[in-house]
């Protein structure tokens, strides 16, 4: 058997393809947070409990409601980007003129809220939710066993993120969202609703945080810290691949996922301190992240 | 000019008379010991269910109780709690202030076995009172033992020798640990380890991944490849449960390796759900439904949290604080730490929860321990059902003896 660092090269392609996965839960999460702040210059800390929102709504709908995965997948991106709406209208449009500290205080304030209250009714422990019956089961790849629901994850976060990064840099209504954050009073000159628009973004940028709740929901253990746990991860690959800019998030979130996989099989110990260790290195070399524009 | 200084003779005659009277009234108050039990535990974090809030429940009926039992008693109780949210420096402060500033006696509960061992030296330093429940590390009672500390529950030892000895005695003879990175994993790793080999089982590999790691593919992956019988999960709370239920999606069970939870909580059973935990081997000396006592305590305590159901971990706070508070009484003063750990050794313990039992000299509380399956769905009554008993490991059994576990105190 062929082996590279003492390591059987079959099992470096599941390391590597175990990587890429988690890489795309980094990148769903840093997708939107690089969405807001790119569009709203807002550093949305409340991300992480937003997805925990998502994870934690599929788990009511399903035994609340009876509403099952694939309804919770369309739902409960809705919901909490609902509840997202109401948070800009009623605290974030406030701040956009003032300092990015601000904007950063508020969502971590909420975050810390939200996380609380549902620890009060939920418990810390976790809530219980099984795998879609469609997407039991795996295959058998050769080098490694591939559930099914893990091919899911990275085809849908494949195809979500790339749809994301075309509809903002590629279509029209993208590039009067762009045009919106340089100069909206110009924008609106040209009869385009900017406020309308920046609250819809946010609103997206949650739902996909939501979205990407749910898709963990079946794999990882649903509890109110979930999302504290990941949040700081994200913030480093959003840092990493350069603040507000989409594709350098979409990029670093799946390249650091195969990274830490990596780091998993040489020095599993130092797994949750990779990222940072690249992201005081990427700071040092190119103060603006891999793809961010240099101000 | 005389009239004054009469007069200021008179008020000082009346202030000694008065200072001599509050110096009668105080000794006569002496005889009232005010006890500080401080619940040092994770209230928000991973451990918050399997001990936090609970705990705090748990010593408050622990209180109850003693006053209901002694009516006439002159301790009188005062509960404080605090988070240390799994940070030994957080944790270290908090019972350091406790103690130097608000007079807490004695300590209870503290999960993490890296935020006890430091508290455990605060209290030796100090000479106050610790009794935990909720921290793993056989080194509490071991290398690490103290003449002020109490370790109720259970420990690692205790969970090795139970889940450890029946699966490699059922033939699961070749074991990969995935194991905490932290004092706690370590001890646990260790010691089942050297279950395993003493009785005949093998070691294949093992990884450590980071406390609070959500993603076990990748160490998952690596323990499928070694081909091991066992997994052995040497971990707790969250990451016990992300990788049970992460091993089920990665058919580690259907492919023929079974996995050993180490140190599971009634806490964790419900949060994977029967579904996922169905099957599963375990090592607890406390279930709620065990008898009619536990039940009705169990009913008690949910009137505080409704629809939890309590570990063995707030289980062992009760009872702990319980014989503190006996021992206080006995000895009539709380003072000397040292002097009512010793009491506490003295008395035979007796509690509803863990029925009569004994402290060892190196602190170690011995009771029996009992191995659990967790039920299949279909065989579960409703919420809170969980468990079939397999196996009791009698209390001289339990635990790690005495002369093992290299405590300076078992010499002598």
């Amino acid at each position: 058997m062929i082996t590279i660092f003492g390591i059987p090269s079959a099992a470096l392609f599941g390391q590597l393809l175990i990587g890429l996965i988690n890489g795309s839960f980094y990148a769903l999460l840093s997708l939107g947070l690089a969405v807001i702040f790119g569009m709203l210059n807002i550093i949305n800390f409340a991300h992480g409990a937003q997805y925990m929102l998502g994870a934690v709504a599929a788990f009511l709908m399903l035994n609340f409601l009876g509403v099952n995965y694939w309804g919770a997948l369309i739902l409960a991106p809705l919901i909490v980007g609902a509840i997202g709406i109401v948070i800009e209208r009623t605290f974030l449009q406030w701040l956009y003129k003032l300092d990015h500290l601000y904007g950063l205080l508020l969502t971590f304030g909420l975050a810390l809220i939200i996380e609380g209250t549902a620890r009060n009714y939920l418990g810390s422990a976790g809530l219980p939710y099984a795998l879609p019956e469609a997407l039991r089961g795996g295959q058998n790849l050769g080098f490694m066993f591939l559930p099914n629901y893990r091919a899911w994850v990275i085809l849908v976060s494949l195809v979500i993120c790339f749809g994301t990064w075309y509809a903002i840099e590629r279509t029209r209504l993208g590039a009067y969202l762009r045009a919106a954050t340089e100069n909206p009073t110009l924008v609106r000159a040209f009869g385009i609703n900017v406020p309308v628009m920046i609250t819809l973004t946010y609103g997206f940028g949650v739902a996909l945080a939501a979205f990407a709740g749910v898709m963990a929901a079946p794999i990882y253990n649903v509890s109110p810290q979930m999302g504290a746990e990941l949040i700081i991860v994200v913030f480093a690959v959003v840092v990493i691949g350069g603040m507000g800019s989409i594709l350098g998030a979409i990029l670093t979130g799946f390249g650091l996922g195969v990274v830490e996989g990596l780091t998993k099989v040489f020095f599993p110990e130092a797994s949750n301190t990779v990222i940072f260790v690249v992201m005081a290195i990427v700071l040092l070399v190119r103060p603006a992240g891999l793809f961010g524009r240099g101000t | 000019m005389e009239m004054k200084v009469v007069k200021r003779t008179f008020a000082l005659a009346a202030q000694i008379t008065g200072f001599a009277a509050a110096l009668a009234c105080g000794t006569a108050q002496a005889q009232q010991i005010n006890v500080k039990i401080g619940a040092l535990t994770d209230m928000s974090s991973l451990y918050a269910d399997l001990a936090g809030p609970g705990t705090v429940e748990a010593v408050r009926l622990a209180v109850e109780d003693f006053q209901k039992a002694n009516p006439n008693s002159n301790v009188k109780v005062e509960i404080v709690s605090a988070d240390h949210q799994n940070k030994a420096d957080i944790g270290t402060n908090i019972a350091n202030q406790w103690i130097d500033r608000e007079g807490v006696d004695v300590i209870v509960d503290t999960p993490n076995s890296g935020v006890a061992l430091a508290v455990n030296e605060i209290i030796r330093t100090k000479n106050k009172v610790f009794i935990n429940s909720g921290a793993a590390s056989s080194d509490l009672t071991g290398a690490k033992c103290s003449p002020n500390t109490v370790h109720w529950t259970y420990d690692t030892w205790m969970l090795a020798n139970g889940t450890g000895k029946a699966i490699v005695k059922n033939g699961g003879d070749t074991w990969f640990f995935l194991t905490a990175d932290y004092a706690f994993g370590h001890a646990l790793e260790r010691d089942t380890a050297a279950v395993v080999e003493a009785n005949g089982g093998k070691l294949v590999g093992k990884v450590r991944h980071p406390i609070n790691t959500s993603d076990f593919s990748s160490f998952l992956l690596q323990a499928q490849s070694s081909k091991a019988k066992i997994i052995g999960l040497a971990n707790a709370g969250g990451d016990t449960i992300n990788s049970i239920k992460q091993a089920a999606e990665f058919g580690i069970v259907a492919g023929g390796q079974s996995l050993a939870g180490l140190l599971v909580f009634a806490s964790d059973v419900n949060a994977l759900g029967l579904q996922s935990a169905q099957g599963l081997i375990l090592t607890n000396t406390f279930y709620w439904d065990a008898n009619d006592q536990t039940r009705a305590w169990t009913k008690r305590w949910q009137q505080a949290r409704p629809g939890k159901i309590p570990t063995m971990v707030q289980a062992g706070v009760y009872a702990g604080t319980l014989h503190y508070l006996k021992a206080v009484a006995a000895l009539k003063s709380k003072d000397d730490g040292k002097a009512v750990v010793a009491e506490m050794k003295k008395l035979p313990t007796d509690d509803v929860l863990f029925g009569k039992g004994t402290i060892r000299v190196d602190g170690r509380k011995i009771h029996p321990a009992y191995l659990y399956e967790v039920k299949k769905p279909a065989e579960s009554k409703g919420p809170g059902d969980i468990y079939t008993l397999r196996a009791t490991i009698p209390a001289e059994e339990a635990f790690r003896p005495l002369k093992d576990g290299g405590c300076p105190l078992a010499n002598g």
